[in-house]
């Protein structure tokens, strides 16, 4: 057998597989970027845990799961779903989109929502302290004075460099970079103590980035007084919008959403939690 | 048609014609009031045509909220100027140390002795590698790089080696420009001081120099109006000025207004530092013709 | 008479343009000499040897009986005491006059300031331009410039002047000044060399004569057998040309 007959027979076990979606599939009928196709946009590159190996079409990693959750749930067929890649800029300029969601841990905030409408939140983010061994050593705990004390580092695209401001309110000022990639450089270089992250990317980056990185505690995810919320981006006024709330409002009643939490945001228990 | 004879028309011809000087200047300014008027209207229609046309385009009204949205602009304006005052202050640093580590770049690419030459062997590599790679790969590389190799706080700074990054870089532009100079000095200006037994340093220093880098200075303004804008570059290596004060702002209003103010500051500097620019140039030629 | 400077000998090229082939002539001290001939007859080019702004390919100039272009030797030491001027001036334009006049004097000998301003203003009225002493180059006409660019060269004291066509850069009703100035310098008893195609001035005021023809002196001697006597085929062809 063939690649493109096995590809066949696959698309036709999918198609009567999801014969049920179908039917409530109707919602989104027309209003995608490609009729009948569900384009979900990620970052170039995806990390891990949000997507593995920075391959989003193959399911795995929480985002990934998702996506194909949510897809599933509003009809779509594993098939149906395309994937590209967006920076935050183009998430966020005006003019048609070449995407129906865009996945990549958007914190929900009442100012984006002036530009750019957020499907119902799909994960409840902590945020996290990763700081290295040095930092440790020299005596730096889980407390607000000590954190205070620390040079502080985030990603500056994300809302964690106001989060440490309100939260922490640090003594020398917050050093910002692109992504958490450089974030984690400037760990390294010990331009910065600590960097506040989502909890899963600080376990990752503490884990398998750094040598001698530690998650030195969390903050509770209302701390801020406003929940750290990831919800996927759409167009301002989307009419896909209704769709995709349904859908992964069914996702936690049937407690697939939890599941792939489950699934791939292990080992957030035994962080300290910051008072 | 009788316009273009009178402007044309020699003194005595136009004496004959029953010009006086004094209807001359009359005219010339009469033409010229014309020339500024047409220049006035044409702008204003241009402009106008943009304010009208412009909003009529089908996407005008999101561009306007997300270019051109006045509350966001007010809410981020003021924290934008503060973080202004980190980008000049690099530059305020950095600039002063760039013109004498680019003239000692210079000197040593220029050096004649053949003792001398792995001086100049290194000052010509240095400025084929600094001009060949792109200022922010620089910064990366310097502002991450060097502290990764374990100096302790506060040497490992972002604002020291990101600045030495720029520098670096800088430099090396600003030698090229520096040996244009001192080569665009005629030899027997050389020759003049040797001749009265000067050494070869006196003549650089008391001859040469002052002469070329008086020479270069307009070219070098543009240098510091480009240093101006890069100064940037170092919010890729954590310091918030003004660019990435802005990003944030976008981030957190998902929002390019910020943008706007953040160009409208670079434009306050860069603006009159380009007129300046020109007219010391335009005054050069002036001197030289 | 004392034997001031001897050109041995004296060979220069620039790549394949020999300039110079075989030089040879003696300068007594307080004598002033005239070379003349063509354009491109070698005259610049020896001049600049004497000076050691060129390096000689062969030969040798001794000067006091020293071998000046001798290698292992500093040529700065030399250069003070050979001044050198130039037909377009050369003057360092972003200076006063004045401060053309001291620079190298200030750099080299490095008198007490007193001293030097108080030098220095002597010899701008020396030559009757102590008025114009804080002018710039460019605000003097050419005469006074070049009279200054003589102060200049005069200012380090030296033992022999050289003169490559002092006039050429000038208009023809400022050339008399400059003219006095040499003719004022070797009422003084200065040892000259002057390249020129001022032949009126040569015949009047030089001791002697050398005419140069393609890099060597085809004949020499002193003005009124020159000009009037010349023995040389060359020489007279070159004479009537410009007579």
């Amino acid at each position: 057998m063939n690649t493109s007959t096995k590809t066949l027979v696959l698309a036709c076990a999918f198609g009567l597989a999801s014969g049920v979606a179908f039917a409530q599939g109707e919602c989104s009928m027309g209003k995608t970027v490609t009729d009948g196709v569900l384009t979900i946009a990620t970052g170039n590159p995806a990390y891990f845990p949000w997507v593995i190996d920075d391959n989003p079409a193959s399911g795995q990693g929480f985002e990934a799961a998702v996506a194909y959750s949510l897809a599933e749930h509003m009809g779509f067929s594993n098939d149906q779903v395309a994937w590209t890649r967006t920076t935050f800029d183009q998430a966020i300029q005006p003019g048609a989109k070449n995407y129906d969601l865009n996945m990549q841990q958007y914190s929900i905030t009442e100012e984006r929502k002036q530009t750019i409408d957020f499907s119902a939140p799909y994960y409840t983010a902590a945020a996290a302290v990763l700081v290295r061994q040095p930092t440790l050593d020299a005596g730096a705990s889980a407390t607000l004075d000590s954190l205070k004390a620390l040079k502080w580092g985030a990603g500056a695209g994300t809302t964690a460099g106001s989060l440490i401001a309100s939260l922490i309110g640090p003594d020398s000022q917050t050093l910002l970079y692109d992504d958490n990639a450089d974030v984690t450089e400037a760990l390294k270089a010990g331009q910065i103590d600590a960097a506040l992250l989502d909890l899963p990317s600080a376990l990752f980056t503490a884990a398998v980035l750094l040598d001698d990185g530690a998650v030195l505690g969390q903050f509770a995810p209302d701390a801020s007084g406003d929940l750290d919320q990831f919800g996927a981006v759409m167009e301002k006024d989307s009419a896909l919008k209704p769709c995709v709330d349904a859908a992964l409002a069914e996702m936690a009643a049937d407690g697939s959403l939890a599941g792939i939490e489950e699934e791939w945001l292990q080992g957030a228990t035994g962080v300290p939690v910051i008072e | 048609m009788s316009d273009d004879t009178d402007s044309d028309i020699t003194k005595p011809a136009a004496e004959a014609a029953g010009f006086t000087i004094a209807q001359r200047q009359e005219r010339e300014k009469r033409l010229r009031r014309r020339a500024n008027m047409i220049a006035t209207f044409s702008t204003i229609a241009v402009v106008l045509a943009i304010i009208v046309l412009v909003p009529l385009a089908p996407g005008w009204e999101k561009v306007q909220r997300s270019f051109f949205n006045g509350e966001v602009f007010l809410k981020t304006f003021p924290t934008l100027v503060k973080a202004f005052m980190l980008d000049i202050a690099i530059f305020a640093w950095s600039a002063p140390i760039i013109a004498v580590w680019a003239l000692v770049v210079a000197l040593a690419r220029d050096a004649r002795s053949p003792a001398l030459f792995p001086l100049r062997l290194f000052a010509t590599i240095y400025n084929d590698v600094f001009r060949g790679v792109p200022v922010i790969l620089i910064v990366y590389l310097i502002g991450f790089g060097i502290p990764g190799l374990g100096l302790p706080r506060p040497w490992n700074s972002p604002y020291i080696w990101g600045s030495v990054a720029l520098v670096l870089s800088y430099s090396a532009y600003v030698a090229e420009v520096y040996r244009t100079g001192i080569e665009s000095i005629h030899e027997s200006q050389r020759s003049a001081a040797k001749s009265l037994g000067l050494s070869h340093w006196d003549t650089m220093r008391y001859v040469i120099l002052p002469q070329a880098i008086r020479r270069v200075i307009p070219a070098n303004m543009n240098s510091l109006i480009s240093l101006q804008k890069d100064v940037a570059l170092l919010s890729f290596i954590g310091p918030v000025e003004l660019l990435r004060q802005a990003g944030v702002f976008k981030s957190l209003y998902a929002n390019f207004t910020p943008y706007l103010g953040a160009s409208l500051l670079f434009l306050a500097v860069t603006i009159p530092a380009t007129r300046l620019a020109d007219r010391m140039i335009a005054k050069q030629n002036r001197e030289r013709s | 008479m004392t034997l001031k400077l001897e050109l041995k000998e004296v060979y220069k090229s620039f790549g394949a343009l020999k300039v110079c082939r075989g030089i040879s002539m003696t300068v007594d001290k307080g004598q002033m000499i005239c070379l003349i001939g063509a354009s491109g007859s070698g005259k610049s080019t020896l001049l600049r040897c004497i000076n050691l702004l060129e390096e000689v390919d062969g030969g040798q100039i001794l000067l006091d009986g020293q071998d000046i272009t001798d290698p292992s030797l500093d040529p700065l030491p030399f250069r003070r005491r050979i001044g050198l001027v130039f037909q377009s001036f050369n003057l360092f334009p972003h200076m006063t006059v004045m401060e053309n006049v001291m620079l190298a004097p200030r750099r080299v000998h490095k008198p007490p300031k007193a001293q030097l301003i108080a030098e220095t203003t002597q010899l701008f009225e020396r030559f009757g331009l102590a008025d114009r002493m804080k002018y710039y180059p460019d605000q003097l006409s050419g005469g006074q410039q070049q009279r200054v660019a003589i102060i200049r060269a005069l200012a380090m004291k030296p033992e022999i002047m050289l003169f490559d066509e002092v006039t050429s850069a000038l208009d023809p009703e400022l050339v008399g000044e400059v003219l006095d100035v040499l003719r004022q310098l070797k009422s003084e008893g200065m040892t000259m060399i002057l390249a020129t195609h001022e032949m009126g001035f040569a015949r009047e005021a030089a001791d002697k004569i050398c005419f140069l023809d393609q890099g060597i002196i085809v004949e020499a001697g002193p003005p009124q057998q020159i000009f009037d006597a010349p023995k040389q085929d060359r020489t007279r062809e070159f004479l009537s040309r410009v007579l």
